[in-house]
């Protein structure tokens, strides 16, 4: 036979003061400066709200959480596809006249790398810059007060500014690869060319991605009726933002060093 | 009895339950109780044999044991609470020690067999013959005289003028190479077979010999035994190459030395002309 | 099947805006973004991919038996017909059954309401991953429709194999919808598994602390983590793949490769690569297979014979354990692929190490029905037939493990017995277990309460399956010791020795096959089960199995008899589950939801 339940008062009250599921979807009532945010199962009081209720903290939480874990399955991706350097890199085989030939001829890397890593490396400080203003405590409690939207507007002109070198990063790499072009140098020319040409492409299409996501949090600040949805959304947007900057870091060296 | 239709409509012969039945089940015991291994024909066979029946045993022995066990606890009187903590050791942690002894002494067994068979090179008098895998068939190269293989290159593969390898004409050590469609030893003598692969990855199989090896494409890997009993086997391919792969076979032939000497002139004479 | 959700909103289940669903019916049940809903839909894609699944068995086994017979539509089986059924029955099942049923089938369906939750993580990202999978399964199976037939490579895709158009028919246009399923699938999975992960991290109710979370939990808790690691490996695999055969790239393919007169002309491609990265992604993705059916196990034992899982912190263990050993272990697929020795034996130990934690779990599951006089009710016999298979097929994996006797099995039927015993035939127990235990929630909506499959229906089921697993799948032992290779269209008229070998195998291959199709046979109750009793199965008590987990509180159930509706019960967590109280009279045990000492 079924337990019964008996709720704790306490409980009720919780309910009875914000309840989420009765229509409130917001920042629990609660400034978006408030650090605390329940959850997880810890027994601190905050708990008591129903999900979603327990502070500003908790969705941005959640969404961090996504992506970092996404970002986690993403490195992995690319170590794969690091380690297949490595393997490729080390492997020859015994031609026809049983020697020993390895076709992989070093791709020198185009100067230009090193501009555009010197970019992006100052695109993920304009983008922590935009992600503190979106945080600052009092632009924050200002705008939460309904006082126009100063965190927006301060944030907006870095987050455009990373876009732009977002987008001068990725003009960056094509002209390195037409400069390859130029030398006869193609996707299909020989090992090394493949992983030039592999990891720079699949980089690109992450930042693309990232550059989408930043265009988004840009209309976000217009559009997002909250200030959590907006610090959600430059928050995620710029912390992938600086992963894919770190991971272009690591492969850039490995391009240019380990060839 | 639902089935028997089924069987009579796809022409096979006529399928009665219970007669085929207790065939199954006479057959399957015996297989059970001799393990219907081939019988083995290469010096490491007997040994590997034996530890791989001796696993089969002690698998089928906790299988038993383990079976039992469940069927004790589900028929047994309940006992009220489960068991405490103390008998936890008795229950658990002991059986597991235990399994993780015996694990641990079949996988030290194991490695020294593997080690025999696997670290070391063959010795330097062993029989060289080279085993190529081909979409659907094995090619077996001989060096001949010189006991040097002729260097072979893709471009010169021309299956039509009997030169499936692609044996490099300009290549005076290709000159006495032997090339066979079955592969014949001599018993009890070594022998240092190098596999490659002409296009896919296939697998170099021959029960009697206990012995696998992929061969594959761009890569020479090298695997050493020593062929004892004389007769006649089969080499499959056991490792999917398309739709060919369940044709790609060969016979192996053991011979006495005398005979693979008789052999092998005769292949050489009728190279020479 | 489908839930009706409350008309009005204010007490919609979903506690989020994104939730709050409209009336239009596609929202409702197609684009939901409602667990449940999600949960069922992969259910039913798992049961479609299962129904072809094993047709295509059938199939192969027909084949192999009587290999002239023809098939109406189609006419004689092909080599290539076979290798296709193979393949396609392999990713199928793999892929589209036992990662698609139980992580993300019933881990929609049950996890959330398990934590305490009423919504994943990210529900909009869930209702994506489903209709990506469907998507995946869409193109796989337009694969077979392809112009020189659906791939040949088996589910792992052997290069040069499958880098090579020229190299058989099904390997050009076939290949690249293979790839681009499996590709599509990996997305689908690693975005699921992400969500998974944040749910369990961070949408556990109050009281829900580590220690607290029901078994099954950690299955799919660790089954996520390992599909984010394993599925990210295999999609970097696979676009090196892609670009081998559409970039004139040589990942995979080594120079000097001439397959049917197409040559491969330079490049340090390596064959060996990809079976490093497929294994990789491989050997955790049948234990992604197989963890959440563990976890389930333990749960459903000590439900049905009431009494505390045994060693619960070590269950967790083991389960943490099998997935961080799971990462180790993938070249004891390759021992005779061309891998150095050396790293043969050190991959040897490793798997022979990962047998512990699982030798740990069954050890565990015989401890804890030890006397305990379950009652056998469907879901604990299909239980008990889950350990019984399981370690009937995992005691092979340590025989398999050792490289000596490897080079003897390896691509023979004994793998195949190996792997259909303990990932097919266990995992499927798994799931049917999870079918009988939990349909109640699964077809109770708000109109109509919960019902519960028939018992004597179940009982058919489960001894016509458990009769029919073994009888099919023990004598692939006996033909893999007598050397019957794997991907073999053809058992007769092959000429040679090879010809005498593979005979002698026929009388066991026709027993295996009349089994096989009894066993398929053995799954129509199952079927009658599940259409009879979504309407006329009896009305399940809001409680069913007396069980503790927090699926079954009532502020989760759907029928309108729930003492109190879901918005209006904030659901508190009071201790670790299966605290069952182990007096005789078996009413009386503590929910994890109830507060005090005793529950009347
Ligand atoms: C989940 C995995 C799974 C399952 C269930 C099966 C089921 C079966 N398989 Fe499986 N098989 C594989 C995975 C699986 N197989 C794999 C990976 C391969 C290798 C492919 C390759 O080499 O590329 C293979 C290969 C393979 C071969 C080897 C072919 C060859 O290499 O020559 C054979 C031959 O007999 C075979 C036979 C069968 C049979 C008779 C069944 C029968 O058991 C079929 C009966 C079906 C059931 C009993 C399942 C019913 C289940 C449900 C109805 C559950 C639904 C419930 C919900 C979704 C909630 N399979
Ligand atoms: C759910 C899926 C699953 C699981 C859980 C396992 C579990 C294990 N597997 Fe299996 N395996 C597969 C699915 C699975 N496997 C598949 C699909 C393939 C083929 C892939 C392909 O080539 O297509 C494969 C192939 C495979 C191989 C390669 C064979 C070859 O290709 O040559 C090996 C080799 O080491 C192996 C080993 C193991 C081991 C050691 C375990 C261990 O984890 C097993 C642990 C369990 C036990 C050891 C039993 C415990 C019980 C007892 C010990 C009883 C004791 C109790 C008492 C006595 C009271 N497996
Ligand atoms: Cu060659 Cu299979
Ligand atoms: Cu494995």
């Amino acid at each position: 036979m079924p337990a019964t339940i008996h709720p704790i008062d306490s409980e009720r009250r919780a309910r009875h003061v914000d309840d989420l599921d009765h229509g409130d979807h917001g920042n629990g009532r609660r400034p978006p400066t408030d650090k605390r945010t329940g959850g997880g199962g810890d027994n601190d009081n905050w708990s008591d709200r129903p999900r979603g209720a327990r502070g500003p903290g908790e969705k941005l939480k959640r969404y961090r959480l996504g992506v970092f874990f996404a970002l986690a399955g993403d490195l992995m991706f690319f170590v794969a596809i690091v380690s297949a350097f490595f393997v490729s890199q080390a492997s020859g085989r015994f031609d026809a006249y049983n020697n020993f030939v390895n076709q992989w001829l070093p791709t020198t890397i185009p100067p230009v790398l090193w501009l555009n890593t010197a970019l992006l490396i100052l695109s993920s400080v304009t983008a922590e810059i935009a992600r503190r203003k979106m945080f600052h405590t009092f632009d924050a409690m200002e705008e939460w007060f309904g006082l126009g939207r100063p965190t927006s507007r301060r944030a907006m002109p870095w987050l455009a500014a990373t876009v732009a070198l977002g987008v001068a990063f990725l003009a960056g790499q094509w002209l390195a690869w037409y400069q390859l072009s130029l030398q006869h140098v193609f996707f299909r020319s020989n090992p090394s060319s493949h992983f030039f040409f592999l990891i720079t492409g699949v980089h690109g299409v992450h930042l693309i991605l990232g550059v989408a996501a930043l265009i988004t949090a840009l209309a976000g600040l217009h559009y997002a009726k909250q200030v959590e949805d907006r610090q959600i959304l430059v928050d995620c947007s710029v912390w992938y933002w600086h992963s894919m900057g770190l991971f272009w870091i690591f492969l850039f060296l490995l391009l240019a060093f380990f060839q | 009895m639902a089935l028997s239709p089924i069987a009579l409509e796809l022409g096979s012969s006529p399928w009665s339950p219970s007669s085929t039945l207790s065939t199954i089940l006479s057959q399957t015991l015996s297989r059970i109780l001799l393990w219907d291994l081939p019988k083995d024909a290469a010096a490491h066979g007997s040994a590997l044999d034996r530890h791989l029946l001796l696993n089969l045993w002690i698998a089928l022995g906790l299988l038993v044991i383990a079976h039992l066990v469940l069927f004790a606890g589900l028929l047994l009187r309940r006992r009220a609470s489960a068991p405490g903590p103390r008998r936890a050791w008795l229950l658990e942690y002991l059986p597991l020690t235990l399994l993780a002894l015996l694990f641990a002494a079949l996988t030290v067994r194991a490695e020294r067999l593997w080690a025999v068979a696997r670290y070391t090179g063959a010795d330097p008098a062993a029989l060289q013959v080279e085993v190529t895998g081909v979409q659907f068939a094995w090619y077996f190269r001989y060096p001949g005289q010189d006991a040097a293989f002729g260097r072979t290159d893709p471009r010169h593969v021309a299956p039509g003028e009997g030169n499936p390898l692609g044996i490099d004409p300009s290549d005076p050590r290709g000159k006495d190479d032997l090339l066979s469609s079955q592969l014949v030893l001599p018993a009890n003598r070594e022998v240092d077979l190098r596999l490659n692969a002409q296009d896919v990855i296939h697998g170099f199989f021959v029960p009697e010999l206990r012995l696998k090896q992929n061969a594959v494409p761009g890569q020479t890997i090298h695997v050493h035994f020593t062929p004892t009993t004389p007769g006649t086997y089969a080499i499959l391919c056991s490792q999917l190459c398309g739709m060919g792969h369940y044709r790609m076979q060969a016979n192996l032939r053991v011979l006495p030395p005398t005979e693979f000497a008789s052999w092998l002139a005769a292949k050489e004479k009728a190279a020479a002309q | 099947m489908t839930p009706e959700l409350n008309p009005e909103p204010s007490r919609a289940t979903a506690s989020d805006s994104v939730l709050r669903q409209p009336a239009s019916w596609h929202r409702r049940y197609l684009f939901s973004t409602d667990h449940h809903v999600i949960g069922i839909q992969y259910l039913l894609l798992a049961l479609v991919a299962v129904a072809i699944g094993t047709t295509l068995s059938l199939l192969m086994r027909l084949h192999l038996v009587w290999p002239d017979a023809v098939l109406p539509l189609h006419g004689p089986i092909l080599p290539e017909d076979y290798l296709s059924l193979v393949t396609f029955h392999g990713t199928l099942m793999v892929f589209f059954v036992l990662t698609t049923a139980p992580q993300s089938g019933f881990g929609n369906l049950i996890l959330p309401r398990q934590i305490g939750a009423r919504h994943m993580a990210f529900p909009r990202l869930n209702a994506a991953s489903f209709w990506i999978s469907a998507v995946a399964l869409a193109t796989l199976l337009a694969a077979t429709f392809a112009p020189s037939g659906g791939s040949i490579s088996g589910w792992t895709a052997y290069p040069p194999l499958s880098a090579i158009a020229s190299s058989g028919p099904g390997q050009a246009l076939g290949m690249d919808l293979w790839l681009a399923s499996i590709a599509l699938f990996s997305v689908a999975s690693t975005l699921s598994a992400i969500n998974t992960i944040v749910t369990v991290l961070d949408c556990r109710c109050k009281g829900m602390s580590w220690e607290r979370l029901p078994l099954t939990v950690w299955g799919w808790f660790t089954a996520a983590l390992l599909s984010l690691i394993a599925f990210s490996v295999l999609l970097a695999a696979l676009l090196l793949l892609f670009c081998d055969r559409h970039a004139g790239t040589s990942f995979f393919v080594p120079a000097g490769d001439l397959t049917n007169g197409v040559l491969h002309p330079a490049g340090n491609g390596s064959p060996l690569l990809w079976l490093h990265l497929f294994w990789f992604f491989g050997h955790p993705e049948v234990y992604i297979a197989i963890l959440p059916g563990m976890g389930l196990t333990s749960m459903l034992l000590a439900n049905f014979s009431r009494r505390r899982v045994y060693g619960y912190r070590v269950m967790i263990l083991t389960t943490l354990l099998i997935g961080f050993l799971g990462i180790l272990v993938w070249g004891h697929h390759m021992f005779v692929a061309g891998l150095n020795p050396f790293a043969s034996t050190a991959f040897s130990i490793s798997t022979m190490a990962i047998a512990l934690p699982s030798t740990a779990k069954v050890l565990n599951w015989l401890a804890l029905v030890w006397r305990s006089r379950p009652s056998y009710k469907t879901p604990l016999l299909f239980t008990l037939g889950f350990v019984s298979l399981f370690l009937t097929g995992g005691l092979t994996g340590p025989i398999l493990a050792q490289p000596i006797l490897d080079q003897y099995l390896h691509n023979t039927f004994f793998v195949i017995a190996h792997f259909h015993l303990i990932m097919a035939m266990a995992g499927v127990f798994g799931l049917f277990a999870a079918t009988y235990y939990w349909f109640p929630i699964l077809s109770g909506t708000r109109i109509r309460p919960g019902r519960l499959l028939s018992e004597p229906l179940g009982r058919l089921h489960f001894w016509g399956t458990l009769i029919g697993a073994y009888a099919t799948f023990l004598p692939m032992h006996l033909t893999g010791l007598a050397g019957e290779p794997r991907h073999y269209a053809q058992l007769t008229a092959i000429p040679g020795q090879a010809g005498h070998l593979l005979a002698q195998t026929l009388p066991l291959q026709r027993h295996i096959t009349y089994a096989a199709v009894f066993l398929a046979l053995a799954q129509l109750p199952f079927f009658l089960n599940l259409l009879r009793s979504l309407r006329h199965g009896a009305i399940a008590p809001p409680n069913p199995w007396d069980a503790t987990t927090l699926e079954w509180h009532p502020a989760l159930q759907r029928e309108p008899s729930a003492q109190a509706s879901p918005s209006e019960e904030t659901i508190v967590v009071y201790r670790a589950p299966c605290a069952y109280d182990s007096a005789p009279d078996q009413a009386r045990f503590l929910p994890q939801w109830v507060s005090g000492t005793k529950a009347e």
